[in-house]
C-alpha cells in the first residue's frame, strides 16, 4: 500500500476501492461483479450466481457469455494495473474454451494474469472456476490494444477523478 | 464424413424464426441482454441485441461491453444451430469461441448472422458476424465449435 504523502498507485486503489471500480462499468454492476483481489497485472473478479444469468433453462447452467464477460472485464482491470501509466484498453481478440458447465447456484471467480505488455499490445491468460483454479469451468487467452482511443478505461478514469 | 456433413447448404431449416424466438425468450440471460431474432432478407434468421443501458461497458465513449458482444455472438451461433436442428433436442453446448473485436459497439441495436461451416454428427463449426448500421462494417466476428445435442447426449 502507498506511503503517506505518496500518490496511491492504480493497483492500490483497485484493491482498496473495489466498489468504485465496479460501479464505473454499468454492465459489470448490472451483473453484480465484485473485485475479490488484485495485484499488479492480476485480478480476481467474482460474479454471484443469479437466476437472470441462466443460459439453459432446462439445466439452470449460466450462459457462457457470462463467463466471457467476467474474464474480459477482469482482464481490463489486470491490464490497467500492469501498465505504468493510465492508457485506454480495447479488447482485440478473446478465445474462450469451455471445460465444464458452471454448477447452478454457485458463484464464479474469474482469475486473469497479464503476462506480457509490449508498446501497443497486452497479452492475458485467464481461468474461471468455482473453488479450485485447477478444476476450471473455462480458460481464456486474450490480447488488448493499448492507446486505441482517447478515453481511459472507465475504471481508471473513475479512480483518477477521485 | 458424409456429403451432407460437409456441405452446409444441405442444412435445411427445421425450426421457424418464431419457434427459435420462443426458445430464446425462455432463456433468462438472453432476456437480460435484450436478444431476439427476426427473419433475414434471404429466408435466414438474424439475431438482434437491443441496446439498453445495462449492457454499457465504457460509459465515457460510450460503448457496449465486449463481454455482452461476446455473449451475443455465442447466442447468435446457438440461434442458427437451433434453426437447422430438429425440435426436441437440448441446446447446443459451446466448446470454444474465438472473438475478434473490430470496432467499438455503439449505443444502438446490434445484429448478427451465423454460417454453419461444418455440421458434424457431434460438433458444429460456426462463423458469426455482428454489425450495427452496415452489415459490410462488422463490429465483431467469431468462430467456434458447439457440441450438438443427440437424444442420448
Amino acid at each position: 500500500m502507498s506511503e503517506p504523502g505518496e500518490a496511491p498507485s492504480l493497483v492500490d486503489l483497485v484493491v482498496e476501492r473495489k466498489n468504485l471500480l465496479v460501479s464505473s462499468v454499468p454492465h459489470a454492476m448490472a451483473l453484480g461483479f465484485t473485485v475479490v483481489d488484485a495485484k499488479p497485472g492480476e485480478t480476481w473478479l467474482k460474479v454471484p450466481f443469479d437466476p437472470k444469468l441462466v443460459g439453459n433453462p432446462a439445466t439452470g447452467v449460466i450462459h457462457g457469455g457470462v463467463i466471457t464477460t467476467l474474464l474480459d472485464n477482469a482482464a481490463g482491470v489486470a491490464v490497467a494495473t500492469a501498465l505504468p501509466e493510465l492508457r485506454s484498453i480495447a479488447t482485440l481478440d478473446l478465445r474462450i474454451d469451455y471445460m465444464k458447465p458452471a454448477t447452478p447456484g454457485l458463484d464464479v471467480i474469474g482469475y486473469v494474469r497479464c503476462y506480457k505488455v509490449t508498446r501497443h499490445v497486452a497479452f492475458v491468460h485467464g481461468t474461471a472456476y468455482h473453488e479450485d483454479p485447477n478444476d476450471p469451468i473455462a480458460t481464456t487467452a486474450m490480447t488488448f490494444m493499448l492507446g486505441a482511443n482517447r478515453t481511459l478505461p472507465s475504471a481508471a478514469a473513475a479512480l483518477e477523478r477521485k | 464424413m458424409s456429403a451432407a456433413d460437409a456441405d452446409p447448404s444441405q442444412a435445411r431449416p427445421q425450426r421457424t424464426t418464431a419457434e427459435v424466438r420462443a426458445l430464446l425468450d425462455a432463456i433468462p440471460y438472453c432476456r437480460f441482454l435484450g436478444i431476439t431474432v427476426d427473419d433475414g432478407p434471404d429466408g435466414g434468421i438474424v439475431s438482434r441485441m437491443r441496446f439498453g443501458p445495462q449492457i454499457v461497458g465504457n460509459a465515457a465513449l460510450p460503448a457496449i461491453h465486449g463481454g455482452a458482444i461476446g455473449a451475443f455472438l455465442e447466442t447468435a451461433a446457438i440461434v442458427e444451430v437451433l434453426r437447422i436442428s430438429p425440435a426436441g433436442g437440448a441446446l447446443p453446448k459451446p466448446v470454444d469461441l474465438t472473438i475478434a473485436y473490430l470496432r467499438s459497439g455503439r449505443t444502438v441495436d446490434t445484429f448478427a448472422r451465423t454460417i454453419v461451416t461444418k455440421h458434424g454428427r457431434r460438433v458444429v463449426n460456426v462463423r458469426v458476424e455482428a454489425w450495427q448500421d452496415d452489415p459490410a462494417r462488422p463490429i465483431a466476428t467469431a468462430q467456434g465449435h458447439f457440441l450438438v445435442a443427440r437424444d442420448d447426449a
